[in-house]
């Protein structure tokens, strides 16, 4: 190290004590074992949302809500401005690979049953941070302003309207009105910069918080096992041999974004017209089509009651066994315990299966 | 003895070599992480930089209408992005000039009791031909060329000789 390195370091050491972070970053381990490539995924989610962040910033200097302008904004970025194509085909790919890495991380949580005590408020921040990520998608679909977008947000906020009460105050929030106009768009535009970015910073903090005081998981299959070897054959440093790995694996998935972006850069449409018609083969982002494909499978009576209304209010209770699902892993009142890993294969089989329909129905 | 120190060189031999490979693969890694920085850092760095918006350059721009004005009087116009001044003069001439003055880049008026353009700003001054005459500009305006056509009135650039 230079001597201007090593005096700045004294002078930051002076008063900040340097130590206790070099006393952490030597103490804090890593659990290694055959499952602990799924301890990346997490990390791979931080990026991805970090990457939103930046190539967000960037787009907000030219972007401009509202319905006569944003289109055309966005075509401006594209078409004018010097690799503005490529900076919000990032932000679009990157959208959909972190809501899909998000999916994995969840599913590899569930399955490693990391979210067992005393993790249990790990997993619910992480929960809502999904849910989180799932509105940014939907919020930030309609901001280009295109056909597609359009409709799509006209279906995606009838949806919570078919629930009984509350549903007409929620299309009247989320639409600024009771129609898609100029409004939804300044609406979904706030939202989708300042307020869903302000809740996800604060739950992120507290998720990693979490992380930091209980360390990683090791899943229950394995800590026989694994308690039996000594500590350094079941545990490598977090630093630097964790986050060298971790950040090769970032610096993999740049990689892959900047040659998805580049190859595949992402279409803008066809203005929105809210005249007209709403072409066939409507379809939401891939990661709503399993419920999109559910509600249009549903009958439209069930015992009587309205099917559409069901399916949402079963997506509901879905949403709130997956948030509270620590707490229903438990031998009492029901013995759920064993059949949590057979129901989430289920789930998630469903999910698959509905998607891939969806995908190819007309 | 001999055997001794002959292993000692291979030693050494092998410890030179191994801080050559190290050296190697620091300078492979350094340049690859460098290189890759730049090739995501470029992209961004030419993004910030605005695109330049396409300017009526040499494009003719209809200033007013020929009832607009009277004599002494001025009005400002849109030529691309930026604001025209077109000045009908006691005499009944019509003079056209960018109203940008050329000190900070204010919006130049017309001042019928001085006969002169001024600049609120700091005080700028400029003639019916947009010379500077007193104040803080530092260059004459840049004055257009006028075309009358029926009742109306066009602008564009001088085209250079």
């Amino acid at each position: 190290m230079t001597n201007l390195a090593l005096s700045v370091r004294a002078w930051i050491d002076e008063r900040f004590g340097l130590e206790g972070i070099k006393h952490l970053a030597e103490k804090k381990k890593v659990p290694a074992h055959r499952y602990s490539c799924w301890y990346f995924l997490g990390g791979m989610t931080l990026f991805l949302f970090g990457i939103q962040v930046l190539t967000g910033a960037l787009l907000l200097l030219y972007y401009r809500p509202g319905a006569d302008e944003a289109f055309e904004s966005v075509q401006f970025i594209m078409t004018q401005v010097q690799f503005g194509w490529l900076i919000r085909s990032v932000h679009s790919w990157s959208a959909n690979l972190l809501i899909f890495i998000a999916f994995a991380h969840m599913f590899s949580v569930l399955f490693l049953k990391a979210y067992r005590k005393p993790r249990e408020l790990t997993w619910v921040s992480g929960a809502l941070l999904l849910f989180l990520m799932l509105g940014f998608g939907f919020s930030g679909y309609l901001l280009p302003w295109n056909t597609l977008s359009y409709f799509a947000t006209k279906v995606g906020t009838e949806i919570p309207a078919q629930i009984p009460v509350i549903g007409r105050p929620i299309l009247l929030f989320l639409r600024g009105g009771e129609d898609v106009t100029g409004s939804t768009l300044t609406r979904l535009f706030g939202v989708h910069v300042a307020i869903l970015p302000a809740i996800a910073t604060l739950l992120i903090v507290i998720h990693v918080a979490l992380i930091q005081w209980f360390g990683m998981s090791v899943p229950p299959a394995l800590q026989a096992e694994w308690q039996a070897l000594p500590p350094e054959k079941r545990e490598i440093r977090f630093f630097p041999n964790f986050v060298l790995r971790e950040l090769m694996a970032w610096y993999v998935a740049l990689g892959a974004l900047g040659a998805l972006a580049a190859l595949f850069p992402w279409n803008l449409g066809v203005k929105a017209d809210p005249f007209a018609p709403a072409p066939a083969g409507i379809k939401p982002e891939w990661y709503f089509l399993f419920m999109f494909q559910t509600l249009k499978l549903i009958p439209a009576k069930i015992l009587g009651l309205e099917g559409e209304m069901l399916g949402i209010l079963a997506f509901g209770a879905i949403a709130a066994l997956v948030l509270l699902l620590p707490f229903l892993d438990r031998e009492r009142p029901f013995s759920l315990h064993r059949s949590i890993p057979g129901l989430a294969c289920l789930f998630l089989g469903y999910m698959i299966a509905m998607t891939v329909y969806g995908w190819v129905a007309k | 003895m001999g055997l001794l120190s002959g292993a000692g060189t291979a030693v050494a031999e092998s410890g030179h070599v191994n801080a050559l490979r190290r050296r190697l693969s620091k300078l492979l890694f350094g340049t690859g992480l460098l290189a890759s920085a730049t090739s995501f850092l470029y992209p961004v760095l030419r993004y910030l930089i605005p695109p330049q918006l396409p300017d009526l350059g040499g494009g003719t721009v209809l200033a007013g209408r020929v009832s607009d004005l009277k004599p002494n009087t001025a009005k400002t116009f849109r030529f691309g992005t930026r604001p025209g001044l077109l000045v009908q003069t006691g005499e009944g001439e019509y003079r056209a000039m960018s109203a940008t003055c050329t000190h900070l880049a204010c919006t130049a008026q017309y001042r019928p009791d001085l006969r002169e353009i001024w600049c609120a700003c700091h005080n700028g001054m400029y003639d019916l031909n947009g010379r500077n005459i007193s104040g803080p500009p530092p260059r004459p305006l840049e004055s257009f060329e006028v075309q009358v056509r029926g009742a109306e009135i066009f602008v564009r650039r001088k085209q250079e000789a």
